[in-house]
């Protein structure tokens, strides 16, 4: 346990200094990450305006709060991509890490923990730009800052998980990239990340509610921003961990079925 | 004429590479599809709550939807791989194989790939685009199907010449790519017409980055809003991105020395 330690200290150390280096190269790909929720902002604050000033709950500036508190969130959900373990099996990266006496998948959750320190420091100036230009409406309470700083290491870990099962479908095919298109299109409809839920048809909120794409993108936003009851709020946190015993149980079976398959390449 | 004799012989060669991997292309059509439902589905969503927005109705962003995918098919299936190719050379030194061939140099590097399957947007995008004009239920005059023809054009050879002289940038600073990454989150904001931007943006997207020129003025063409002043504009802007690419090609040339060198 100690050593478990050790290690996901030692390698979120390594992931946070590397990606302070590169410190143009993040704010390029977070800058270029921004302009996707500003569409969402701008097309959904003239819609509020056109209507009386609010859809689905949400005002303009109710908008612009949960888009800018989006950045960070969607900014969480960086993981290893799916795509990923195809150069990882070409490559013989894997046969590397099948050596290694950790369970790679500690690697990978260390790894990029440790850059999201990084990206947490690189995106506040973000952050404050973008509430000087869209005016965001936001006021949350002590309790609310708390559950949220919980909540976004919860989605971490939750598309952690989905993502690194996800990927284990390239074991058996390489011709994976429709099927991880709908996967992305099924989590942008369903998570919160192209509109809060409660601007979507009441059917499509019910289909997602017994989804995990929310508890990893919009329950963290709601948190800071919503208005969300007490017991709601507490009882989020315990929806994604079950997310994560979850998924995270299946993509540890899915690793020892998938292994079982491999077999080395280059290396 | 023979750049154009050049660009067609890399064509025939991407082609005949492609076709070895036929499945690729059912891939990349379920791929499309997939990202041609969302659209419609966003707009669905938008038009459940409002008739018009920005002005545009949902015919008409039906229309700059299909642009968006159009433009997008030609620059996945010819300016990205290129200019990638391109930027790798750079960082390899394997730019001098290009070089010391004898035809124009910025050219060759502009042609050297070509991805058929990425055409199936582009075909996707003039599809979505003819269904717009149909609900839209105006004949097309030939005037506006002209505009539309140039506006696209002229719209093409601006995201050339911007993709060009960024690249052009990796002669000085090795890691460009990720200035790619910037470019993708802007291209995405042209799925919405410029109009409603903020005017710090809208001017951002218009001169900075040509996102408007290349999507929403050919939109405007088909939806009937060009006016004559605006195709100018982006014809004189076009020619002068492209002059501008050329001679910072050659300006960054003199600076390249080869990385094996």
């Amino acid at each position: 346990m100690k050593n478990l330690f050790d290690f996901y200290i030692g390698q979120m150390r390594i992931a946070a200094v590397t990606q302070l280096q590169y410190r143009a190269a993040n704010y390029f790909y977070m800058i270029g990450m921004v302009a996707e929720p500003i569409v969402y902002l701008v097309v959904w604050s003239t819609i509020a305006e056109a209507q009386g000033g609010m859809v689905g709950g949400y005002t303009a500036g109710g908008f612009a709060a949960y888009y800018i508190v989006w950045t960070l969130v969607r900014n969480m959900n960086i993981v290893f991509t799916p795509y990923g373990w195809e150069w990882r099996i070409r490559e013989g990266q894997l046969s590397g890490m099948l050596l290694r006496p950790i369970h790679p998948l500690h690697g990978d959750i260390a790894y990029f923990a440790g850059w999201k320190v990084a990206v947490i420091i690189l995106w506040l100036p973000i952050a404050a730009v973008l509430a000087l230009v869209f005016r965001p409406e936001i006021n949350p309470t002590v309790q609310e800052v708390v559950v949220f700083f919980i909540a976004i290491w919860g989605a971490y870990l939750i598309r952690t998980m989905l993502l690194w099962l996800l990927g284990m479908i390239t074991f058996w095919t390489t011709r994976v990239g429709a099927l991880f298109e709908l996967y992305f299109a099924a989590e942008l409809l369903l998570s919160g990340r192209l509109v809060p839920m409660s601007v979507m048809p009441p059917w499509v909120q019910a289909l997602s509610a017994w989804m995990p794409f929310r508890w990893a993108f919009q329950y963290p936003i709601e948190a800071l921003v919503g208005d969300l009851p007490t017991d709601q709020l507490w009882l989020g946190l315990g929806m994604q961990a079950l997310w994560i015993v979850l998924a995270g149980g299946a993509a540890l079976i899915a690793w020892r079925w998938a292994v079982k398959q491999y077999s080395a390449v280059g290396g | 004429m023979s750049v154009i004799r050049l660009w067609l012989n890399y064509v025939r060669v991407g082609v005949l590479g492609e076709m070895q991997y036929r499945v690729n292309f059912l891939v990349q059509l379920l791929q499309s599809a997939i990202a041609l439902a969302t659209g419609l589905i966003v707009l669905a969503l938008i038009f459940s709550y409002t008739q018009t927005l920005g002005g545009w109705t949902g015919p008409e962003l039906l229309a700059l939807m299909g642009v968006h995918t159009l433009v997008g098919g030609l620059i996945h299936m010819s300016i990205q791989p290129n200019m990638e190719r391109l930027m790798q050379d750079v960082q390899q030194g394997t730019l001098d194989y290009a070089l010391i061939k004898p035809a124009d140099s910025q050219a060759l590097v502009s042609v050297r790939e070509f991805r058929l399957w990425q055409g199936v947007d582009v075909a996707i995008g003039a599809i979505v685009i003819g269904v717009a004009v149909f609900q839209l239920r105006e004949a097309l005059g030939w005037e506006q199907a002209l505009g539309f023809a140039l506006a696209l054009l002229c719209g093409a050879a601006m995201i050339y010449a911007f993709w060009l002289i960024l690249t052009t940038g990796s002669f000085w600073w090795v890691r460009m790519e990720n200035l790619l990454e910037l470019w993708q989150g802007l291209y995405s904001a042209g799925r919405a017409p410029v109009g409603i931007y903020p005017d710090w943006l809208r001017y951002g997207l218009t001169f900075l980055v040509p996102v408007a020129f290349a999507v929403t003025v050919p939109a405007e063409a088909v939806t009937g809003r060009l006016t004559l002043e605006t195709l100018a504009g982006a014809v004189a802007l076009a020619a002068a991105l492209l002059i501008g690419a050329r001679w910072f090609w050659f300006f960054g040339l003199k600076h390249y020395s080869g990385a094996s060198a």
